[in-house]
């Protein structure tokens, strides 16, 4: 590779400027407001983690981590999500801690780069985690947050789609009678590859009521009408236990009072293996691409060896602000400028107006090249000029 | 009134043979469009606009939700990759991949070179054929390739098969078939489902009678 330039960035790596900073960080005080309103705990992990460990246990794929070596040749990832470092702690440092346990974070995460624009390789993500409650109360409890949170960030005109990977599962493994081929078509519609996912069935030479039960399930998005259509696809114990399981959350979701925002979706595999039960997306109208999303991962745990039912959310901070679509304005601020004749005055007049809650920058008169531009930025310029020299415009 | 559905589209027979399946599902398509020249068009009756990109552009502007829905070839869907959803098989535009070559080609050991526009598509079938060869990405023209010596193949499209004949060449392998695909970003799949339901399951019944 060529000498970068020097204003160059790695591929994928983004400033925040103060504008945008401002932004970004409102919209995080809201959610976080509201997310510990509702009795989560904020916890930090640490950016590295071990590759065998958390970069192994990562719904991430391997090729989307960042990696690197440590001085002992282990090789190291920088966290990509945090339901992996999230669930090593709950495994290990609060081991004793009783479940279910509620613990939510913001903190940056790192996915390697990718080939072009629009893709981040550092983002900034919020999110919770809810360990060691199995029940349709706590996948109800995520998406009624998640809804509540990106309300609070000022988000108007948003969908969530819900769908439960066991019953998807459970269908294609009825029909299709082995793992491997189940599979396959599980790809298909991880791929969201649906044209792929009929001529694949086609190709099956199925009856024509197995074909009919597989095509059908490309039909199961809608409101609530759609569980009774699901129940007609399914003749085994695990599909109907899915089943039943998302009825469950749909009274939970109408207890919440929030089923306006949401689709079911039952054709939503946003992992081919990494969660277990319902699975959710957040999209807002604004922009293309989902926000938010989240599910039950109820087999993460035991890799950290305490087997223990889970879930969560995560959203992405950085295309939510996208989707808000509007930068906050910069708070107004006062500018006190100075000869250093009168910079005592200066300064006292500055910590009390500081006192009295606002924003002073404190300037000396010497230190500013063009005063007119550099008045331009302020709501408010004080003097406290040298009057002999009679350039004062108090 | 709600805003117009954005399609994309490929200029020229897709899009004619797309906008003919659109209409022939009582779509409130104007007889024709005049400007040719135009990028964007608007149809008001149908609440539709559309956007006119190069074929393997449209999966990019769905990916990135400028689109609701757009009209590609299942060659560029493999060649991008584009988390998109493929809703609808519009069986238009029929025509496969294929290896083609001078007459009486013969594998070579020493390093094989594959000239096409497709180097995902064609470095995944050389890979999945255990075949190992070197891919030269050409933009277009690439019958010329093995004409002048810069490759021992290449890897195009084929409809009828006489673009290669004029050129000499021979069809060597074929790969896929393709087709023109409806696809819909998942964002507007969602926040858009009924009006992008509602297109698909029309479109869906043309292109059903069509086959029958």
């Amino acid at each position: 590779m060529s000498q970068p330039f020097m204003f160059e960035k790695p591929i994928g790596m983004r400033d925040t400027l103060p504008a945008y900073y401002q932004t970004k960080r409102s919209v995080r005080d809201q959610m976080e407001e509201e997310i510990g309103s509702w009795g989560y705990l904020p916890i930090e992990t640490p950016a590295l983690e071990y590759y065998d460990t958390v970069g192994h246990a990562s719904a991430i794929l391997d090729q989307q981590l960042f990696k690197l070596l440590d001085q002992q040749g282990n090789t190291l990832v920088l966290r990509p999500d945090m339901t992996a470092p999230i669930a090593r702690v709950a495994a290990s440092s609060l081991k004793d801690h009783t479940f279910p346990l509620r613990l939510s974070y913001h903190t940056n995460v790192f996915r390697a780069q990718q080939r072009e624009g629009g893709r981040p390789a550092e983002f900034e993500q919020m999110g919770v985690e809810l360990v060691g409650d199995d029940t349709a109360s706590a996948d109800g409890e995520m998406i009624a947050l998640m809804i509540d949170a990106l309300k609070a960030a000022g988000l108007k005109d948003f969908q969530i789609a819900v769908g439960h990977i066991g019953y998807v599962n459970a269908l294609l493994l009825d029909v299709v009678g082995n793992e491997e081929r189940a599979g396959t078509l599980r790809r298909f519609l991880y791929e969201k590859n649906y044209v792929g996912f009929k001529h694949h069935v086609e190709s099956l030479n199925l009856s024509s009521i197995d074909e009919k039960r597989l095509l059908g399930l490309l039909k199961l998005r809608g409101g609530s009408e759609k569980l009774n259509e699901a129940e007609e696809l399914v003749y085994n114990g695990d599909a109907a236990k899915a089943l039943d399981n998302l009825r469950q959350l749909w009274d939970v979701l109408e207890g919440y009072g929030v089923t306006d925002h949401i689709k079911l979706d039952f054709n939503l595999v946003m992992h081919m293996s990494y969660y277990t039960g319902v699975v959710f997306e957040g999209y807002g109208s604004r922009l293309g691409f989902p926000l938010s999303s989240g599910g039950r991962y109820d087999e993460l745990l035991q890799k950290f060896n305490r087997p223990a039912q889970a879930t969560g959310f995560g959203i992405r901070l950085d295309l939510l602000v996208e989707a808000l679509g509007q930068t906050k304005q910069q708070p107004q601020q006062t500018c006190i400028l100075f000869s250093k004749e009168r910079r005592k005055e200066a300064i006292e007049e500055a910590k009390q107006q500081r006192e009295q809650g606002k924003r002073v920058v404190l300037q000396d008169l010497q230190g500013v090249g063009n005063v007119d531009e550099w008045s331009e930025a302020f709501s408010e310029v004080i003097s406290f000029i040298d009057n002999k020299k009679g350039d004062s415009n108090e | 009134m709600s805003e117009p559905l954005k399609v994309a589209m490929p200029k020229g027979r897709i899009f004619e043979e797309a906008i003919e399946l659109l209409r022939q599902a009582d779509f409130a398509l104007p007889s024709e469009f005049d400007d040719s020249r135009k990028l964007i068009i608007e149809a008001p009756d149908a609440n539709m606009r559309f956007i006119l990109a190069k074929p393997m552009d449209v999966p990019t502007y769905v990916e990135h939700g400028v689109a609701d829905i757009g009209v590609a070839g299942k060659d560029t869907m493999i060649e991008e990759e584009r988390d998109v959803y493929e809703v609808l098989d519009l069986n238009i535009s029929e025509c496969y991949m294929a290896v083609a070559g001078l007459p009486g080609y013969e594998k070579t050991d020493i390093n094989p070179k594959v000239a096409s526009k497709y180097p995902n598509l064609a470095t995944q079938y050389f890979k999945e054929q255990g075949e190992q060869v070197e891919i030269i990405k050409l933009n277009g023209s690439i019958e010329i390739a093995p004409l002048v010596g810069l490759a021992d193949r290449i890897v195009d499209i084929v409809s009828s098969g006489q673009t290669l004949k004029e050129n000499g060449l021979v069809e060597l392998e074929k790969m896929v078939s393709i087709t023109s695909r409806l696809i819909v970003n998942p964002v507007s799949y969602r926040m858009k489902d009924t009006r992008i339901d509602d297109m698909v399951e029309r479109l869906a019944r043309v292109v059903e009678e069509d086959d029958a």
